[in-house]
């Protein structure tokens, strides 16, 4: 039997949500960049898939940091 | 006319095309000779005088220009015989493996061609990476193929056998494959197949990298050099391109006299061997072609690769002026800011100064005492630019009389200018910080030792370099941004890499003992060498007569302000602690400037420790009160342990008969536990530690418990140690030396080691002749029950040696390997930036972190990266209330 995994639901897997148009232009406004300029994530990454996210999107991430506490980070969907 | 400069707009790297090499050369080289009898450089050779003027004087009659001027200009060689690029192979090997032999087309159907073709299209205006993930993706899929989709035929293998022979597996056999078929076929390939394959049919079409013609460079790059004997000696290019035309002449004379295949094809290959070495003289697989000497020739390849090639040690590496090395010397009497600069070097480094009203009487007597008397002048530089060399100036007098405003007057090193001050491996930000020079007699950098940290130096033959910025602007941010002060805290972890070492942190205990008491007059001298301006407090003993405690002399260099409590180095870790009332004095309490209790040591002062007093001092007040502390402070001590005296002598390792023979108790009663285990394992008896096989839990069993008797054996001896002993001192303050060290010169050395194992290598079954095969126990295993006082058996001697030399190849091995790395890292992370919004980024904006290390945190500048520091706030009001 294939067990399916939530990987979402996975511990280390920090919080991904996909922007709207509208916030990812608000980030991209406050860091003055074109997306292109973001690290970049695949479209076909197993946790882009999970969000659903498609080239073009701009993903926020959450994660928890050892020296920061909590920090926010962007990802650029890219097709692959 | 000056042209206006022009800016690059972009930069595209492609293949040399035959036309344009003949297009672009003045002269087709026929002959492999160079000179005639009368020197005079032969028209169509290999130092053809279209190829460039390198004789001073001589115009060029290509360009008009003179030696200086004329770039040179290349030439070009008709090759009888095309021969391949050993540059291309592998890519040759690939294109032709990928296309069709007989239609030249790509092993990918027709429709797929036009989809991919849409998709490159689309990939390379938007994602250039991916473009090339697609091309690669391509030519795997092509090489898999193995009929033709175009006209069906079906496709052999082609090896290739290095370094440039390309064979054809066919059924009825093996057959070679000329460079002329490499290139029909290369030829066949069109470009839309070349697009979808990964190159630019425009720049590089692939049929070009086989050489039909090949351009010869111009004699500017590789000229000949005249030996002292009057000899000429002609550049190893130069060699190399001789024997190519050489080889190519006598290949189309053979080919045009209708000469047997057989020699055209030996002829043929040869050309091939030259043209492939006049290209990289390092190609695996055939031999390095020599000088007639039997030196290797450096050859296209070698004059760019490697550390001392064109990008390495050319274009990254540079050569400064206004720089000097020397030996280094320690100097405690000096500031850290300072180094000292003996005279001699100072007489040849200069600063530019400008003439002003304020300046001109004292460079007026600069200029009058020369360049050979110090403090003078080397150059002046008049305003219109030029240079007036003083050495050839005969009088100086009037000379200095003439300069006014606007002139700039080179001047000697003197005291108070910034210099830069370095030592390699440059592997941090502290291994090149600004200092204010003194000149000193002597030939040796004096450095202060509370620097030796940052730059890892120590005087046992260091050589150190000195640069000095010659603008205003250079010096005023050196001072401000790289002077010693500014870098005493390291950012690497957060505490500072200057403070005390060695003798500095025995003379700091040696003072704060309880013991120790001081007369007016040592109270006197202390203050004087630490520049002390203020009143002497109370002494601390009225009678029979004034005596003060060296904790009251230290106290008097603290803020009055300062409150610090932390256990110390010597603390010994009693069951309870008695805290303030430690009877060991191990326990630092300072209270509103007043060492109440405990000792300095390690700990307190120490370099590279973090969260001690000295850290908090310098955190709490500030870079300047740091610098004063270092220097004035610590100058005290050492003044402290030159009065006390502070040597080490055979004796202080000696431990009393009695102490030997508990010694020796221990290391018997291990013994015997050893054999009781071998026994327990023999019989079967023993239990596996869970992951472990049987061999390994004895092992381990037998591991612990030697190492076990070693520490009881070192705590005997240490127990018979006086705490006076200055070598027990050094180890338990921390100044140089631990408990370990003591322990193997008094009671025992222990178990020496190899990757970690007690010894095993050696004869079969046993490590030395001198034991029985298979025995397990201590001594036939490297376990040395000597001591560096009482002396080694020649048998435990050789284990200590197998022991040490594994530390040596470990350092050895770790230097390269981690310069390496570290070469890589810096070449990968040169660029980065740290942004006034705090991201990190590349230069074209390309965001690496969103901010710098997560929490925008200056390690050096915060508490681990905490806006405050509660448990000090807390026990600085604690304690100022108390």
């Amino acid at each position: 039997m294939v067990r399916k995994v939530k990987i979402l639901e996975h511990e280390l897997v920090p919080k991904h949500e996909v922007l709207s148009p509208e916030e990812a232009l608000k980030v991209l406004k406050k860091l003055g960049i074109t997306p292109d300029k973001l690290p970049w994530i695949r479209a076909s990454d197993p946790v882009a898939r999970a969000i659903r996210a498609k080239p073009g999107d701009i993903v926020k991430i959450t994660r928890k940091s050892p020296t920061a506490g909590e920090t926010v980070v962007y990802r650029y969907v890219v097709p692959g | 006319m000056v042209e206006a400069p022009k800016r690059i707009k972009a930069i595209k790297f492609g293949l040399l095309p035959p036309d344009i090499i003949r297009k672009m050369s003045v002269t087709a080289i026929v002959t492999a000779d160079t000179y005639d009898e009368d020197g005079a450089p032969i028209d169509g050779g290999l130092m053809d005088k279209k190829l460039g003027s390198i004789e001073p004087g001589q115009r060029c009659p290509v360009c008009g220009n003179t030696m200086g001027e004329c770039p040179g200009h290349f030439g070009h060689l008709e090759l009888a015989r095309p021969v391949i690029h050993v540059g291309f192979v592998k890519l040759i090997h690939s294109l032709l493996k990928a296309t069709c032999h007989s239609c030249g087309r790509v092993l990918i159907p027709q429709k797929d061609v036009e989809r991919y073709l849409r998709l490159l299209r689309k990939l390379q205006a938007k994602w250039p990476a991916l473009a090339r993930r697609l091309n690669e993706d391509l030519l795997k899929k092509a090489l898999k193929t193995t009929t033709c989709p175009h006209c069906k035929a079906k496709q052999y293998k082609i090896k290739l056998e290095k370094p440039t022979t390309f064979y054809e597996e066919r059924k009825e056999g093996v057959r070679k494959l000329t460079p002329i078929e490499v290139r029909e076929r290369l030829e066949k390939i069109p470009d839309a197949d070349v697009k979808l394959l990964g190159l630019d049919p425009e720049g590089a079409r692939p049929e070009w990298m086989v050489c039909t013609v090949l351009p010869i460079p111009p004699v500017t790059v590789r000229p000949s050099i005249f030996l002292e004997s009057g000899i000429r000696a002609e550049d190893d290019l130069t060699h190399k391109l001789a024997d190519i035309v050489r080889i190519n002449e006598r290949l189309r004379e053979n080919i045009e006299a209708g000469a047997p295949e057989l020699i055209i094809e030996d002829l043929w290959d040869l050309l091939q061997y030259h043209v492939t070495t006049y290209f990289d003289n390092e190609v695996p697989g055939i031999p390095p072609a020599k000088h007639r000497s039997g030196r290797p020739l450096r050859t296209l390849a070698q004059r760019l690769k490697g550390k001392e090639g064109r990008f390495r040690g050319h274009l990254s590496g540079k050569r400064v002026d206004f720089s000097a090395r020397t030996v280094i010397s320690p100097d405690p009497n000096i500031s850290i800011n300072e180094v000292g600069v003996p005279v001699e070097v100072a007489k040849i480094l200069t600063v530019p100064e400008k003439v002003t009203p304020w300046n001109m009487e004292e460079l007026r007597k600069l200029i009058l005492n020369g360049p050979y008397k110090w403090p003078g002048a080397n150059y002046i530089i008049r305003p219109d630019g030029r240079r007036i060399d003083l050495r050839f100036v005969k009088d100086r007098k009037a000379l200095a009389e003439t300069i006014t405003v606007g002139y700039t007057v080179e001047r000697h090193l003197r005291d108070g200018d910034i210099v830069l001050f370095n030592r390699q491996p440059s592997l941090h930000r502290m291994s090149i910080m600004a200092h204010r020079v003194k000149i000193l007699p002597g030939k040796t950098f004096r450095l202060n030792l509370a620097v030796c940290p940052p730059y890892n130096a120590d005087f046992d033959g260091d050589e150190m370099n000195l640069h000095v910025p010659q603008s205003i602007e250079a010096r005023g941010e050196a001072r401000t941004l790289m002077l010693v002060q500014t870098q005493i805290l390291s950012p690497r972890y957060g505490g500072p890499i200057i403070g005390a070492l060695q003798d500095y942190i025995s003379g700091a205990y040696l003072l704060t003992l309880k013991s120790t008491l001081l007369t007016k007059e040592e109270v006197a001298e202390l203050l004087t060498i630490g520049k002390y301006e203020g009143e002497i407090p109370e002494p601390a003993i009225l009678s029979p007569k004034e005596y003060w405690t060296g904790k009251q002399i230290f106290s008097l260099f603290l803020p009055k302000d300062f409150s610090f409590i932390n256990k110390t180095s010597t603390c010994i870790k009693c069951e309870t602690c008695f805290y303030e009332t430690c009877p060991y004095d191990a326990y630092l309490v300072i209270v509103k400037g007043q060492l109440v209790t405990g000792v300095l040591d390690k700990k307190a002062i120490g370099a590279q420790v973090t969260e001690s007093m000295l850290h908090r001092l310098i955190k709490e007040y500030g870079e300047d009160y740091a610098r004063k502390f270092l220097d004035n402070v610590f100058r005290v001590f050492l003044r402290y342990i030159e009065k006390h005296g502070f040597t080490m002598k055979l004796d202080d390792v000696i431990v009393p008969e009695e102490a030997i023979k508990e010694v020796e108790n221990i290391l018997k009663e291990a013994e015997r536990r050893v054999y009781e285990l071998i026994d327990e394992f023999k019989k079967g008896e023993l239990e596996p530690i869970p992951g472990r096989t049987l061999e390994e839990t004895l092992e381990l069993r037998i591991m612990e418990v030697l190492a076990d008797a070693r520490d009881k054996a070192g705590e005997i001896a240490t127990k018979y140690l006086k705490r006076t002993n200055h070598a027990y001192v050094m180890a338990m303050t921390g100044a140089r030396g631990n408990i370990l060290n003591l322990t193997q010169m008094s009671a025992t050395l222990g178990q020496q080691s190899v990757r970690g194992q007690r010894i095993v290598r050696g004869y079969t079954k046993r490590t030395l002749p001198h034991f029985k095969a298979e025995d397990l126990g201590p001594a036939p295993k490297g376990f040395v029950y000597g001591s560096f006082s009482r002396g080694l058996s020649p048998v435990e001697m050789f284990f200590h040696a197998a022991g040490g030399r594994e530390g040596l190849v470990d350092t050895a091995v770790r230097t390269s390997q981690s310069g390496y790395m570290q070469r890589r890292l810096i070449n990968a992370l040169q660029d980065l930036k740290v942004e006034y919004d705090g991201t990190v980024r590349l230069p074209e904006g390309h965001i690496v972190q969103f901010r710098y290390g997560e929490d925008g945190a200056d390690p050096s500048r915060t508490d681990h990266g905490k806006a405050v520091n509660v448990d000090r706030i807390i026990q600085k009001i604690l304690s100022s209330e108390a």
